[in-house]
């Protein structure tokens, strides 16, 4: 085995070759699956917002069971932006819709950071449940339970209309990911991604090291909050609609299990976990309407026990035997 | 006004009836080898809590370089200059070597709250990182992961990110324990390298390695100073004998 090399011994950050391959299935997924853009675009917010879950959840280690309340917060401000307020135009949408997520998120986390645990856990869903149910309420800005009607797109970069077929919502998602994933992995292999690896780790060293353990959680919160919030305006701009189930507890716990499937603090789990999840969901929902969840909790059950850092964790694990009985 | 960089003050600490730490004094002027020994359960490690910030005092005052810190947060502590190890390893197991060292390193830096510029091209991170591990004899060892080193070289790290804080006053919690003592020379030899400005308070058992680390010695018994003195001088106590009658089978006498 050959010394490891003494100029850059971190080598964290590095683009490897295998970090093109999702955006060249995204990519080619438009060509080839013309038919399918409008679930392919559902299937990109979600990894946004799997991703931004990952944040928190992979990196930080905050357990959250009510992330959707920022997905949904997203999705809310983005479709009474347009359908009550009349601004229909989809950047500045999105990008008020993540600013309004973030703020949610920075004033949740602000109160739910001082907890840790079990604690922590209930207070995300409970925010959650909250918020649907202020949702539920104010029927007269939301549509209630009927859903929120009336939200129109204006034509991306006022060219390209949001068409039956899904191909600008299919591109504009694309976009928007790779934006946010750009900005993500920078963040977490930054020296604030390290130290949120560090809380994970060991949040008593942190402490004793100076670390501001409680501002670190905190700002990884409210980043995580903005990217959910757009991933949620995503949403509500590609189908223009407004449901209550964004800002549900089965999205919170979908998502988690997305983020489990494809594997945790690896940025790319998202990638996987959100489209395998989703086009199980959908092929095994064409095969049995009435139990393809058992198919789900069935590969659920399986990744825990055989491969609980997810596939991606297999993954490795896999490459390092092989490696092994090369050499 | 004295020119302690460390100086505790009638620090007591009880929960409800047990007292831990009873008007506990004690000062460290820079380039001070004290040590801490006293029988198991004494109240040493709570000493330690007490004085980074861990463990609320119940009364007394600590001063850090001339400030009131009795009240300070810790990490606001640590930035003042005041570090620790632990008796326990704690340690981020799922990181390697060098990253630990590195975290160490950036939270001194105040980088830890730069979200751009990637942790890998800081050059003289790594190099300070690097050098940290020479000097406890982990270079070797850097891309390693924490968790796959045995427990006497994960002790190395434990002090290593210590010295990555730049402190102006160290607390060694038994910095020896489940170190084997063919290693333990490495560790001893990084601690008296380090420089004359630094005060260093050593929690340890191994009397040989107290005896020939420390200036001077604190004993402390059920939570209070019993005495403290040169090591020659506490080595010649009859009282100190009689606490450690069974503890340790006896202590050698000061000479160094």
């Amino acid at each position: 085995m050959e010394q490891p090399a003494y100029q850059n011994p971190l080598r964290t950050g590095a683009i490897r070759p295998a970090e093109l391959l999702p955006w060249l299935a995204a990519g080619s997924g438009f060509f080839l699956f013309p038919d399918y853009l409008q679930l392919g675009a559902q299937i990109l917010i979600m990894v946004l917002f799997a991703m931004s879950l990952d944040m928190i959840l992979g990196y930080a280690g905050i357990v959250s069971l009510g992330h959707a309340a920022l997905f949904g917060t997203g999705a809310y401000t983005a479709g009474i932006l347009s359908a009550h307020v009349g601004w229909s135009e989809p950047l500045s949408g999105l990008v008020i819709a993540g600013l309004v997520a973030g703020v949610v998120g920075f004033v949740c986390g602000a109160v739910i950071l001082y907890t840790r645990g079990l604690t922590l856990l209930m207070l995300t869903l409970a925010v959650t449940i909250l918020l649907q149910e202020l949702a539920n309420e104010q029927e007269h800005w939301t549509g209630g339970d009927d859903g929120l009607q009336g939200v129109v797109m204006e034509p991306l970069f006022g060219v390209f209309e949001f068409d039956l077929y899904g191909q600008t919502a299919y591109l504009y998602a694309l976009a928007v990911l790779f934006v946010m994933f750009l900005a993500a992995r920078a963040i977490v292999n930054s020296s604030f991604g390290q130290s949120l690896r560090g809380i994970r780790e060991n949040e008593r060293r942190m402490h004793a090291i100076g670390c501001p353990v409680y501002r670190q959680m905190l700002r990884a919160y409210t980043i995580a909050a903005v990217m959910a919030g757009v991933a949620g305006a995503l949403l509500a701009q590609t189908t223009e609609f407004v449901a209550l189930d964004v800002l549900s507890f089965e999205r919170s716990g979908d998502v988690m299990i997305m983020l489990i499937l494809g594997g945790t603090g690896r940025l790319y789990g998202a990638f996987i976990g959100a489209p395998l999840y989703m086009i199980l969901q959908d092929q095994l929902a064409k095969l049995s309407p009435e139990y393809w969840l058992f198919g789900i909790g069935a590969l659920l059950v399986a990744t825990i026990l055989y491969a609980p850092e997810g596939m991606l964790g297999l993954t490795e694990r896999l490459r390092a035997w092989a490696t092994r009985e090369d050499s | 006004m004295s020119d302690a960089l460390l100086e505790v003050r009638d620090l007591s600490k009880s929960f409800g009836a047990l007292v831990v730490a009873d008007a506990v004094s004690l000062s460290l002027r820079p380039g001070a080898r004290h040590a801490l020994i006293g029988p198991n359960g004494a109240g040493k490690t709570t000493l330690v809590n007490l004085i980074t910030g861990t463990v609320e005092p119940s009364a007394g005052v600590i001063l850090l370089d001339g400030h009131d810190i009795t009240h300070w947060p810790q990490a606001r502590r640590v930035k003042r200059g005041l570090a620790r190890t632990f008796q326990i390893n704690t340690l981020f197991r799922g990181l390697s070597v060098l990253e630990n060292v590195c975290m160490a390193v950036s939270e001194r830096r105040s980088l830890s709250a730069r979200l751009w510029r990637r942790a890998d091209a800081r050059g003289d991170v790594i190099a300070e990182a690097m050098a940290l591990l020479e000097s406890v004899k982990l270079d070797e060892d850097a891309q390693r992961q924490v968790r796959e080193l045995p427990y006497g070289r994960q002790r190395l790290v434990e002090l290593a990110i210590a010295l990555g804080l730049h402190p102006k006053v160290l607390l060694l919690d038994e910095p020896a324990a489940g170190v084997p003592s063919t290693e333990s020379h490495v560790l001893l030899e990084a601690v008296e390298a380090l420089s004359e400005s630094i005060a260093v308070l050593m929690i340890e058992h191994d009397m040989d390695i107290v005896f020939r680390f420390a200036q001077r010695i604190t004993v402390l018994v059920s939570g209070a100073i019993l005495t403290e003195g040169t090591p020659a001088e506490v080595g010649a106590d009859p009282r100190v004998r009689e606490v450690y009658l069974g503890e340790n089978a006896e202590l050698r006498g000061g000479s160094r």
